[in-house]
């Protein structure tokens, strides 16, 4: 069964449509990683299926509930089943490690504050940061700040795991290891995975199934084999690493000189 | 012609969004304020408005003070320099004394208090938006004007207040110094004529004007914060922005303020 369902979903900023009618299904348990070049509007997507931004039309249901219709009880109730590491990790910086993971134990539970600091200490022992609690976020460095979000994230059990951009700006060690822990967290805790990314590496060792977007529409929904075996023109170019057209080096050089000369050019 | 009508309709929409803005993060805030409060609201947001009321409160009273302290001065000296001509040098005792706990120094600490913690929660809120760390409070099933907002909200509807009344009485004291050294009025008798002179109306009118600069003052800061967009350029034209803003707001109110208090007032 799937535990979100998208349909139609339309996204317009200024009039600029950024989603165009998007349908997807991802069902409980698996990893779905949401593929695309920048702009494509998997960010995008990704802050639909948590509720951040309003839809122009189309309906998100997490859960059996349409975020984008739902009342503000009921979009609490589904984010407390829903774990998101963001791109920065988003880690509030007045509190440490430890409060940061802290912080949704205490305020949306009634565990003893035993529990929690023991709960906490696991958390960050499974990404690997079990002394580093007592650390503020600016003195962790860039895959340690991403490790204590996902340690805030899973905090709460969720039912649905958010990475963004889980390996963005890191070395490809640091992202491999990320990647290594976001397949550990999913054995250990049955979760549902989504992954919005860019980096093909990472993309085809976590996912099970695929999206692959391009200027808001997906190109194609397959599992990882679908994808790699693919013909369509833009997933070949996106897999290859093909640039797009650009201007040859001669015709850029004729059109430095021509505005040197202080006439119109096509730059 | 159409530019023109364009124009003015733009900045007509962009006043009254700004206007709509405030006017529900005010509701808002204003349901959140319970949370905020000992005993019955939630301890952490208690904990936090004390946090909030030593950063607005206790750190800026000895800059009020010496503010209120020069402008008592100036007020004295200034009132002292044209009475003395009608041979009047005691009213200065009623001017300062009135002219204090009815707008100098409800003014002057709004003044302050905008400068001082407008900005910084503009800044800190601005900051918290450009990391992700407002969408993250969201994810986590936190309302971010009762997380952010309210409890400085609280601690400013308390402390404004208390450095209202601070700064009448820095303001009265340099008045009676002042007195002393140009007329040799003892202090005691400086007091006594000060007590004499204005009334518990007085009083109260001053501290409702705090009340109601502390709003302007933590919702304009607060509103310039969540509203922040893009990265850190952004975040410093929203303190400015800010500190512009809810300095004019301060000013116009207390217009209104006086005017009001000026005709239901017996004469």
């Amino acid at each position: 069964m799937a535990i979100i369902s998208i349909r139609d979903l339309v996204v317009e900023y200024d009039g600029r449509r950024v989603l165009d009618g998007l349908n997807l299904e991802i069902e409980a348990g698996e990893t779905m990683v949401l593929l695309g070049g920048s702009g494509s509007g998997k960010s995008t997507l990704l802050r639909q299926i948590l509720g951040l931004e309003r839809a122009r039309s189309g309906t998100v249901f997490v859960k059996g509930i349409d975020i984008t219709r739902c009342s503000q009880v009921e979009l609490r109730w589904v984010r407390r089943s829903i774990g998101v590491a963001f791109q920065s990790g988003a880690l509030f910086n007045s509190l440490s490690v430890k409060d940061n993971v802290a912080l949704a134990l205490r305020e949306h539970t009634a565990l003893a504050p035993s529990i929690i600091d023991l709960m906490v200490w696991m958390n960050l022992a499974a990404v690997g940061l079990a002394e580093f609690g007592h650390l503020h976020p600016q003195e962790l460095s860039g895959g340690m700040k991403k490790r204590a979000a996902v340690a805030r994230a899973i905090a709460l059990d969720p039912e649905i795991l958010v990475f963004d951009e889980p390996s963005a700006g890191l070395d490809p060690i640091v992202a491999a290891e990320l990647d290594e822990l976001i397949l550990l967290l999913k054995k250990a805790f049955q979760m549902t995975v989504i992954v919005v990314t860019h980096e093909l590496s990472s993309a085809f060792r976590i996912a099970d199934r695929i999206g692959m977007l391009y200027k808001g529409t997906f190109l194609a929904v397959g599992t990882k084999d679908e994808i790699k075996n693919s013909q369509n023109p833009r997933i070949r170019q996106f897999l290859d690493r093909v640039p797009d057209k650009m201007g040859k080096p001669s015709e850029v050089a004729a059109s430095f000189e021509k505005y040197l000369r202080g006439e119109e050019t096509n730059l | 012609m159409t530019t023109l009508t364009e124009s003015v309709g733009r900045k007509t929409l962009t006043y009254l969004d700004y206007v709509g803005g405030l006017s529900s993060q005010l509701w808002a805030a204003f349901r959140a304020l319970g949370a905020s409060l000992p005993i019955v609201g939630n301890r952490y947001r208690w904990r936090a408005s004390v946090d909030q009321m030593l950063q607005i409160g206790v750190s800026a009273l000895p800059m009020v003070g010496l503010m209120a302290m020069c402008s008592g001065f100036i007020l004295a000296m200034q009132g002292a320099s044209e009475l003395r001509r009608f041979g009047a040098v005691h009213y200065v005792i009623d001017l300062v004394a009135v002219g204090f706990t009815r707008e100098m120094g409800p003014l002057l600490t709004a003044i302050a208090v905008s400068g001082r913690s407008g900005s910084a929660f503009a800044a800190e809120i601005g900051t918290m938006s450009v990391t992700e760390e407002i969408d993250a409070l969201r994810v986590m099933a936190f309302e971010p004007v009762e997380f952010v907002l309210a409890p400085k909200y609280l601690a400013a509807l308390i402390m404004v207040p208390c450095l209202t009344i601070a700064s009448n009485v820095c303001g009265i004291l340099a008045g009676g110094i002042f007195m002393f050294f140009s007329t040799h009025l003892s202090l005691g008798l400086y007091l006594h004529y000060v007590l004499t002179s204005i009334q518990l109306r007085d009083v109260i009118s001053g501290l409702i004007k705090s009340l109601a600069f502390a709003t302007i003052i933590v919702h304009v800061g607060c509103l310039e914060g969540f509203r922040v967009h893009g990265g850190p350029d952004a975040v410093g034209r929203s303190t400015t922005t800010a500190v512009v803003k809810s300095t004019f707001l301060v000013i116009v109110a207390d217009v209104i303020f006086t005017a009001i208090f000026y005709f239901t007032g017996k004469h």
